[in-house]
């Protein structure tokens, strides 16, 4: 591996040799005597300038489109596009398995705020891509996936790792490409690279079958391009907007509710000038984490099912609605009878298909968030007389604290963990989670004021998702040259052992990530509704057993700490932030602590539960 | 989000918030009976209304015409679509256009009101769909049906045929087989009419449509200009 023009993460040859060796599910498959091919020829900087195959032609699109890095796993019918991406300008972090590909993938665009590309071979590898592929469908994040095909005229024949990836990825993919031609496949790649961020993002899908990877072309391959007609119009109508203005002028309690379209549509300033302007309490939903700074005075958090009581309180008695960049999730919306039942709702949102689908809106407004809002701010001639509603919303604040007991007999608080390391950490650090009870600790407890900095699975709610997504949003800001930016993990147990085998990636590659485990020894958001709801009987939540994961930890090559008082955690968060490389703390954490507030599945927002009993 | 003194990360067991008393389990605050509570409701489709009346739309029967790319998997795509948002879907026909590499799909639908909304905006949201939209009640609409019947009594089918305006495609001793056009209602009435001499099969096409005159069947289209591409409509859904 010295012979290489540039020197790059791994590359292509690293995981070659590691799936012709060690026989795994995704294990090359076919021979390569008939495949060698010439290495292309390349530029300067490494771009391939004339494109021969149709593999050369996708990695050409790739370095096009200024990837800088794409996440994967080798395997036979990848292998002719892993062999293009040799010397390439685009690097490749290898990882343990397609999934932590995919959420590396997804969350490399979360925080580097274009789309992550993520690879797979056929059959096992495509499918294994399919989690990571719906949670970013779920989650709106702009990916690009490519998938080995096996050759065209094998489609169809039940093939050694043949699986119909295009017609298993349609339900949760924006857009999914069969290649069908070498001379096509470079400006597929692209469009399909284009079409996940434009417009409302989502994941998009380019299945290659190795023939048209492997066959000859002399097609040069262009910027990649949006195809015709998916580029939507930014701005809203301005009788609506109008419309819409006069109804903010009118309120008596309006309230703002940013969703992850507002990180997504890079309307974070915009969302808090509005906001500021008129002197309006925002809420968020858990997408929207960091769309306004949750330590100002207006900022009253995230609201839905464990959303602060403040929140939720504001969100039910509301009379005026501006919500951007939501579609209206039944986390948030708990009952939809009960849903910000005062509200006339005015919607901004870049897809008129979230318009009025789960809330009926008084005011589509169909547009760019930021230039919608900018629209509304200037529209609005006259902030809202909302200085009572203003106090209301303090006064529900002191009333409902976000607050936790320490008592001296029982064993340590998660929340306590989640405030440390907000405390010995700045504010531009990234946040990672699993899914769980520790992920919503994760979202209460920390201050979060800038977008792109919490990353998480929200509706897919994908246990498992926290550390490939901190190995992608690592990459992400070391790409960016921000070394500096700490990247902290929250999993719970159960999530971490879902997809711990990517820290094998963490270490090879020197990732300065550190992972809490938040470790109860249960899944513990089932054992909370279980004794709920299902009178205690902690059916397949309970484990008994876990291993120790700081050993493991250790083994993996990684830091590994143990913590389980009060008094260790200070130390043991710096020395974890401080340690230079992939760290684990195994927090052992009260397994009888719950997440409140709880507004139960369905049930009103108003009404949420601050004990087991008021459920 | 606490801003408490209790995230001190130096001490052994941290105080808790001198204000306020923390409960040992959950957290303080007003029980929910002891709140206010808001005096609206939403009905299950999400739209505000009068807490006395429980008014929803109820379902209707719409025709929603679309001009596709004419590219391998559009069909499985917008089945696909229907049936995991699960509309309710009474019948879908494909065919060529007047342009080249564009089909029109044309579906029939059976939903409230904003359900045909949501089938028209996800739809318009598949990269193959040039154009959707939902039909005017007025529209031509048409369905085909073959019907194979017993031949016992040639004299009467045929009668019947003639009546509904069929033709026969196939008269043997013992089935006949005949095809008949028109709109639902009236193929309705031709099937309770064939009953009597023993229905054996039924193929029915499901109902196609075009607008009349010079509207567009689908937003974009321009009828009497063969040939033209229908432009992609980004005025629909605003």
């Amino acid at each position: 591996m010295t012979d290489r023009d540039e020197p790059h993460e791994t590359t292509a040859a690293d995981g070659a040799a590691d799936a012709a060796t060690d026989g795994g599910t995704t294990a090359a498959g076919s021979t390569a005597a008939d495949e060698a091919t010439e290495p292309p020829e390349r530029a300067d900087d490494g771009a391939i300038s004339a494109p021969t195959t149709g593999a050369e032609a996708v990695v050409a699109a790739l370095e096009a489109a200024g990837v800088d890095t794409a996440f994967g796993v080798q395997g036979g019918a990848i292998m002719p596009v892993y062999d293009a991406l040799y010397g390439s300008s685009v690097g490749h972090v290898t990882m343990a398995h397609e999934q932590g590909a995919a959420h590396a993938a997804d969350a490399y665009g979360v925080v580097a705020g274009e789309p992550g590309v993520c690879m797979a071979t056929s059959g096992p590898g495509a499918t294994n891509l399919v989690t990571g592929i719906a949670d970013a469908d779920m989650d709106s994040d702009a990916m690009l996936a490519l998938t080995g095909q096996v050759p065209t005229e094998f489609v169809g024949n039940d093939a050694f790792q043949e699986t119909d990836t295009v017609g298993v990825t349609t339900p949760i993919t924006k857009h999914n490409y069969f290649a069908g031609d070498a001379d096509e496949v470079g400006e597929t790649v692209g469009e399909a690279f284009a079409l996940s961020s434009v417009g409302r993002p989502g994941p998009t899908l380019v299945d290659l079958p190795k023939d048209v990877t492997l066959g000859d072309t002399d097609r040069e391959v262009g910027a990649p391009e949006a195809p015709a007609g998916t580029e939507p119009v930014p701005e809203a109508n301005e009788e609506y907007v109008a419309a819409a203005a006069e109804a903010i002028e009118a309120a008596e309690r309006p309230l703002c509710l940013f969703g992850g379209g507002v990180i997504k549509g890079g309307a974070s300033a915009e969302a808090r000038r509005f906001a500021r302007e008129l002197g309006i309490p925002v809420t968020t939903t858990m997408p929207g984490i960091g769309s306004f700074p949750e330590d100002d005075d207006l900022c009253l958090s995230w609201a839905g099912m464990h959303g602060t009581g403040y929140a939720n309180m504001a969100i039910s008695h509301t009379d005026c609605l501006i919500a951007v960049g939501t579609r209206f999730d039944d986390r948030l919306t708990g009952g939809i009878e009960t849903f910000a039942p005062d509200a006339e709702v005015i919607h901004v949102d870049i897809d008129p298909a979230e318009i009025s689908k789960n809330v009926h809106a008084d005011y589509p407004l169909v547009g760019d968030a930021a230039t919608v809002l900018d629209q509304l701010t200037a529209a609005v001639s006259e902030a809202p007389d909302a200085a009572d509603w203003r106090d209301q919303c303090t006064a529900w604040r002191e009333e409902y604290p976000m607050t936790y007991a320490t008592p001296d007999d029982e064993p340590l608080k998660p929340q306590f963990v989640v405030e440390a390391f907000d405390e010995a950490t700045d504010d531009d650090t990234i946040v990672t989670t699993g899914v769980g009870q520790h992920q919503m600790w994760a979202a209460q407890f920390w201050t979060y004021t800038e977008p792109r900095t919490w990353v998480s699975s929200h509706g897919l709610g994908t246990m498992g998702y926290g550390l490939p997504a901190a190995v992608g949003a690592r990459v992400a800001a070391d790409n960016a040259g921000d070394e500096d930016r700490d990247v902290v993990c929250f999993d719970g147990d159960g999530s971490f052992l879902m997809t711990l085998q990517e820290l094998s990636v963490a270490v090879r590659e020197n990732l300065d990530i550190t992972v809490a485990v938040l470790n109860n020894e249960y899944i513990g958001m089932v054992r909370q509704w279980q004794d709920a709801f299902f009178e205690g009987r902690h059916m397949a939540s309970e484990y008994g057993w876990m291993p120790e994961f700081d050993k493991l930890a250790e083994a993996f090559g990684a830091k590994g700490i143990a913590v389980d008082d009060y008094g260790e955690v200070a130390d043991a968060v710096t020395e974890a932030l401080e340690y230079d490389g992939p760290a684990v703390i195994d927090f052992h954490v009260d397994p009888q602590e719950n997440v409140y507030p709880m507004v139960p599945s369905g049930g009103d927002n108003a009404q949420f539960a601050l004990t087991e009993d008021q459920l | 989000m606490s801003g408490d003194e209790n995230a001190s990360a130096d001490g052994e067991t941290p105080e808790t918030d001198g204000g306020e008393a923390v409960p040992d389990v959950g957290m303080p605050g007003p029980e929910p009976d002891e709140r206010t509570s808001p005096q609206g409701r939403r009905n299950s489709q999400g739209i505000r209304i009068d807490p006395e009346v429980e008014a929803e739309h109820e379902p209707r029967r719409a025709v929603i015409s679309a001009i596709v790319d004419d590219e391998p998997g559009v069909l499985s795509r917008v089945a696909g679509l229907v049936s995991r948002r699960q509309f309710n879907i009474e019948s879908l026909t494909v065919g060529p256009t007047t342009v080249e590499n564009h089909s029109r799909i044309t579906m029939v639908v059976e939903e409230p009101d904003p359900g045909i909304t949501q089938i028209e905006r996800q739809m318009a949201k598949l990269k193959p769909v040039v154009s959707v939209g939902e039909i005017r009640e007025d529209a031509v609409r048409t369905e085909l049906v073959l019907l194979k019947v017993r031949g016992e009594e040639p004299e009467k089918v045929h009668a019947v045929t003639e009546m509904y305006d069929g033709e026969t495609l196939d008269a043997g001793p013992r089935t006949i087989t005949v095809q008949l056009t028109g709109d639902e209602s009236r193929i309705d009435d031709a099937l309770d009419a064939y009953r009597q001499f023993g229905i054996i099969e039924i193929a029915r096409t499901g109902q196609t449509a075009l607008a009349r005159g010079d509207t567009p069947t689908a937003p974009g289209e321009k009828p009497g200009t063969a040939g033209e591409p229908t432009q992609p409509d980004t005025t629909t859904h605003r």
